[in-house]
């Protein structure tokens, strides 16, 4: 009898291991989201989110993204939220085949911070850590371009230069908002 | 009207007493100006019902107007909202099949000590990428290449299947492959495309080492284990250094099976650690092990392991890149003429000098027979300025010296041009 259940008792931990380890396996369904759009915008402004507007991707200001981008935006518009001197953007940009999504917040003409909010491809993901990102912090606008170079990762150079260009678009855009 | 009328005479009265000491006008007088007064009264008001008239249309034009723009607003947001929606299902649809590739054309004029030279040019490689995801979490890559223009029966080109895989994800920081993959060992392996690296031809000591580029086919298992490391452990198909047609026995580069029927009797383990913790960092170490380099043909032959550790660095506008990477091979086999040691190193300085041009510098050692002690060492150096138009397009110019222990040195210059897409 004891025996039995000392068999029945391996059996069941068993068992347990085994849909703890199929739970842990599988468990996160998409790859990658690292922040929804919404609690990034909350911890930007303290979950007192402004009304978004949006820039109209038209005219001179077309083409100015097509040049900071090296390519056309896919878009009509873009949306910000803005509150005093700080402005909060959500952009994405291909890295080497799929989007990745980015939030930039821009203060005073200046990088405040920048989060890699969702990454899809397959490699290269190293470039949501803080240390990576923490080299954009205080980063501004010159001539269109930002002022310092960034270290990249070997085999994820798209997705820097992905990154680089959206910070620079978020600045670009953040300068031609604060003349309203 | 009546009121106002009094109002009128009376203040006419007022004016007619204050004003004793003028002459006072005569009655008829009086009774002409009071015509002429009630006339412009009646003109005035008459502009003044006009005005009134006038207002009210123009405020009702303007109302009309307001809601005019206000819709056309509404409007140009509609479109804006459906123009936007339709581009994403649009390009969410072709999102789910990748297209690219690489090339590269050399050229390449050396010559020897006795003075033959060689002067070749070559399309060496074009290379095709397929992939397919299936959902987020799984999906197909492929890597097909032709090598020298033209394959087949006598010809110098080969077709070859680089990589196949099915990659799952397990969860956000694991992933497992299963099919044919690049092993996880050097730097070049993996990441060969021609404007990720300097010098035309790919270096000397990954090739002849490594061996790059180097596939099999089984299953891997990488993923994240926080601090900046990341692992990746591999069960797949070995080499087979046995003779055979034109391959130096235990010569690791001529063990590669290429997956084509490839002898599975005895397997090989691949372990890699990374560290990406810093950005410009990467440091990598790999450790493999085969059961048996002859798949079990040779008697003389054994297990054999592999160790190599790298370092790339990308600080500003300073590179550098340093490799070593030795394969201890068991057996009297290969022990007889020294290929139970296969060792080599590399340094690459290198420096960008701007977006558009990089220069670079090359020390390579490597030696097949280092078992044993003849010299069988081969060096090189390696000189070379790479241009990128663009960051997909590559022109590449580099001087390359060798020593050869038995001589037939290659010196000389290489062009190349180089895509990626």
């Amino acid at each position: 009898m004891a025996r039995l259940s000392q068999q029945y008792r391996v059996k069941q931990s068993l068992r347990l291991l085994g849909i703890a380890l199929l739970m842990i396996a599988f468990s996160v369904s998409a790859r990658g989201v690292y922040q929804s759009d919404e609690a990034f915008l909350n911890e930007a402004f303290n979950n007192e989110v402004p009304r978004s507007k949006v820039v109209w991707n038209k005219g001179e200001l077309r083409q100015a993204i097509s040049t900071i981008l090296g390519h056309d935006y896919a878009g009509l518009r873009i949306r910000y939220w803005k509150d005093n001197n700080r402005s909060s953007w959500i952009l994405e940009e291909i890295g080497k085949e799929k989007p990745i999504t980015f939030g930039v917040i821009i203060s005073d003409g200046k990088v405040e911070q920048v989060k890699v909010l969702a990454f899809r491809e397959s490699r290269g993901d190293e470039i949501r850590h803080p240390a990576f990102t923490r080299q954009f912090e205080q980063a501004e606008l010159e001539s269109n371009q930002l002022n310092r170079q960034v270290d990249g990762i070997s085999g994820a150079t798209m997705s820097v230069r992905a990154m680089t260009v959206v910070v620079t678009l978020a600045l670009y855009l953040a300068e031609s908002i604060s003349t309203e | 009207m009546n009121f106002k009328k009094t109002v009128l005479a009376l203040s006419v009265m007022a004016a007619a007493t204050t004003s004793a000491n003028a002459a006072a006008p005569s009655n008829e007088e009086i009774w002409q100006k009071l015509l002429e007064m009630q006339q412009q009264m009646a003109q005035v008001q008459e502009k003044n019902q006009q005005l009134q008239a006038e207002n009210e249309s123009l405020k009702t034009k303007v109302e009309a107007t307001e809601k005019v723009a206000l819709e056309a607003t509404e409007a140009a947001e509609a479109v804006a909202i459906a123009t936007e929606e339709a581009v994403k299902t649009a390009s969410s649809a072709m999102d789910k099949n990748s297209i690219g590739g690489y090339g590269e054309l050399h050229y390449n004029n050396l010559e020897d000590e006795n003075g033959n030279d060689t002067k070749e040019i070559d399309f060496h490689r074009f290379v095709l990428y397929f992939g397919h995801e299936f959902r987020d979490d799984l999906r197909f890559f492929s890597e097909l290449e032709l090598e020298h223009s033209i394959a087949g029966d006598g010809k110098s080109g080969e077709i070859e299947l680089e990589q196949a895989y099915i990659e799952y994800d397990m969860n956000e920081q694991h992933s497992v492959k299963g099919g044919l993959f690049l092993s996880p060992v050097g730097i070049i392996n993996e990441t060969h495309e021609p404007n990720t690296f300097y010098g035309t031809e790919r270096n000397n000591v990954e090739k002849n080492i490594i061996p790059a580029t180097w596939w099999a086919a089984g299953a891997m298992f990488s993923g994240e284990i926080g601090n900046g490391f990341s692992y990746d452990a591999a069960v797949t198909s070995g080499l087979d250094v046995t003779a055979g047609g034109t391959k130096t026995t235990y010569k690791i580069r001529d063990g590669r099976q290429k997956v084509s029927k490839a002898l599975a009797e005895d397997l090989a383990y691949t372990g890699r650690l990374k560290w990406t913790g810093i950005p410009g960092v990467e440091l990598g170490l790999t450790a493999q092990y085969q059961e048996d380099i002859t798949q079990s043909q040779d008697a003389t032959a054994g297990s054999a392991t592999l160790l190599e550790t790298h370092a790339v660095l990308q600080r500003g506008a300073f590179g550098l890149r340093a490799l070593y990477a030795t394969w201890d091979l068991e057996g009297s086999g290969p022990a007889a003429q020294g290929y139970d040691e296969q060792t080599g190193w590399y340094v690459e300085p290198s420096f960008r000098i701007n977006e558009n041009f990089g220069v670079f510098a090359r020390y390579n050692e490597w030696d097949n027979q280092a078992g044993d002690a003849l010299d069988s060492e081969y060096d090189q150096i390696d000189l070379g300025v790479n241009w990128w138009p663009h960051q997909d397009v590559v022109v590449k110019l580099d001087y390359q010296m060798q020593d050869k222990p038995a001589g037939g040195e290659l010196d000389g210059f290489n062009v190349g041009l180089g895509y990626q897409f």
